[in-house]
């Protein structure tokens, strides 16, 4: 199947009852589909729902309106309507998500914190520790680093402990929110070699990116977000 | 590895309520807990959770309702409707109690190698050797010195307390432990350690928890899905991360607005 991906009719509001029940609309009739193979990246100012959509598809935010149908393998799940556990499975096999930042988890080594989800999917605990050295290794981070927490480590250093992390596993699909926010150049190259890796494995991938020079280079197509706003419709 | 997708629930609260006289401890809970799966319970103070997980674990019985659990020949049991001695049998090998209290969970005249031990020997073990060297072996995995093995408790910080009562409950290799609040009452370092020792025993042994905070990062930290409690009532439940970022409920808005960052 080429398509992983297909939002149909996808729409979000906030209700903020703490403010007597403010509703926040913030996209509405989301539509697009993302194939194998291809990186998409979501356009629009700020504001304008690109995190949002991202949350709504890892469901770490609730899709109220409309279907997020992911394939995995030969099944099609909807999102909008799965069970938790159904996404969480889908987290361990299906869907990876590289954030903007590292969610830290106390006492935990970076090279640990970044063979985890490889484990998760069933690799045995060295060879995951060494793709995980090799790919911190390639990511530029200090040798003396990877046996530590990185909770003391720079937001730069963080941010790429967090893209090892994000590439590590093979997720069918993978979302990145900003990875190359806060790098240098030597680094956002490695990403740009990494996305097509990626591409070249047949993972489709969906992005928000402001840095208009690895846009350029990995974007295959952008959806324009400013285009399925609620306050509009 | 967890397998979320296993075909059958490990345990089924179906309209569980408790009452005490006429004041309600928790009315009309039902859910599912999957094998693997990390359920919290959370909510503030007076609003049952307590009770929900005494239910749960039989050591209080519902006013109405019931509670199902999934026996290692693969069967569905009413958990009250079991002989006293299958239900004993339960609780000493397939389910451990975690205690906020470290005291009510331990024995504290004994030594720390005996708590460790007399769960084992429960369990029909008889050698002395294994069964000294199993506590060692568990004590070293909770992070307490093996030199400290014929210590009694009361010499131990209230820390090693709460990793002792861990080791007494995980050493028969339970299938579903039950949590009450275990960090609450540590300081904050102390809090810390115990969390990752916990988050890092759970995945690896691959154990269906069911855990009572009010601390909605220790929810974050350990959880994959959460029961939000008010009134003996279910208010919210979900996802933990989607509960946490995006509540649905005024009352779960407030709960998570109240805090800083989870
Ligand atoms: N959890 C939330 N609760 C309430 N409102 C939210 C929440 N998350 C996002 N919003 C609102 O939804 C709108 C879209 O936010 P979102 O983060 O999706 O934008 P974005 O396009 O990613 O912006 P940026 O480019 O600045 O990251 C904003 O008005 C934001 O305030
Ligand atoms: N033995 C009891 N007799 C009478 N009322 C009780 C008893 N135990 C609990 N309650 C009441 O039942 C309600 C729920 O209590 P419970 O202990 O389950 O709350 P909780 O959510 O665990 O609170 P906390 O966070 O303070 O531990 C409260 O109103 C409490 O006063
Ligand atoms: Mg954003
Ligand atoms: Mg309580």
């Amino acid at each position: 199947m080429r398509t992983r991906l297909c939002l149909n009719d996808v729409g979000k509001t906030f209700t903020m009852h703490l403010q007597g029940g403010l509703a926040i609309p913030v996209v509405a009739g989301v539509s697009f589909a993302v194939d194998a193979g291809e990186c998409v990246v979501l356009g629009g100012p700020s504001g304008a729902g690109k995190s949002s959509i991202l949350k709504m598809i890892y469901g770490n935010y609730r899709c109220e309106r409309g279907q997020i149908l992911v394939t995995e393998n030969e099944k099609i799940v909807n999102i909008a309507s799965a069970a938790p556990r159904q996404v969480l499975a889908l987290r361990q096999k299906t869907i990876g998500y590289v954030s903007q930042f590292l969610r830290v988890i106390p006492r935990v080594s970076a090279e640990n914190v970044v063979a985890e989800p490889l484990i998760a999917q069933g690799t045995g605990e060295a060879a995951a520790r060494k793709v995980a050295r090799d790919l911190l290794a390639r990511l530029n981070v200090p040798e003396a680093l990877w046996g530590l927490p990185p909770a003391t480590f720079s937001g730069g250093e963080q941010q790429r402990v967090n893209i090892a992390r994000g590439f590590i596993a093979h997720y069918p699909l993978l979302l990145l929110d900003e990875p190359t926010a806060s790098l240098d150049a030597a680094n956002r190259a490695v990403v740009i070699d990494l996305v097509n890796e990626k591409k070249q494995q047949g993972v489709a991938m969906l992005g928000i990116l402001h840095d208009l020079d690895v846009r350029e280079v990995i974007a295959d197509r952008v959806v324009d977000v400013s285009g399925f706003s609620a306050r509009a419709a | 590895m967890t397998d979320f997708l296993s075909e059958e629930p490990l345990l089924r609260a179906s309209g569980v309520t408790r009452f005490y006289g006429d004041r309600i401890g928790c009315r009309d809970v039902s859910f599912e807990l999957w094998p693997g799966e990390v359920l919290a319970i959370v909510g503030e103070s007076g609003s049952g959770k307590t009770t929900l997980l005494n239910c749960l674990a039989t050591r209080l019985a519902p006013t109405a309702g019931a509670i199902e659990y999934r026996m290692r020949d693969g069967a569905m049991r009413d958990l009250f409707q079991l002989t006293e001695a299958e239900r004993r049998f339960l609780m000493r090998t397939d389910w451990g109690f975690v205690h906020q209290n470290a005291a009510d969970g331990l024995r504290m005249t004994v030594s720390a190698g005996a708590n460790v031990g007399e769960r084992l020997m429960a369990v029909g073990n008889r050698h002395y050797g294994n069964i000294r060297g199993t506590a060692l072996d568990w004590l070293e995995r909770v992070e307490i010195d093996g030199t400290r093995i014929d210590d009694d408790p009361r010499a131990f910080s209230g820390g090693m307390r709460q990793r002792l009562q861990i080791a007494r409950n995980l050493v028969t290799g339970p299938r579903l432990v039950f949590m009450d609040e275990p960090t609450g009452g540590l300081d904050v370092s102390v809090q810390a350690r115990l969390l990752d020792l916990l988050r890092g025993l759970v995945a690896d042994l691959g154990l269906s928890v069911v855990i009572v905070t009010h601390d909605l990062a220790v929810a974050r930290l350990l959880s994959h899905r959460m029961i939000v409690m008010r009134n003996g009532e279910v208010i919210e439940t979900g996802l933990t991360d989607q509960v946490l970022d995006d509540p649905q409920a005024p009352y779960t808005q407030l709960l998570v607005s109240s805090i800083l960052q989870v």
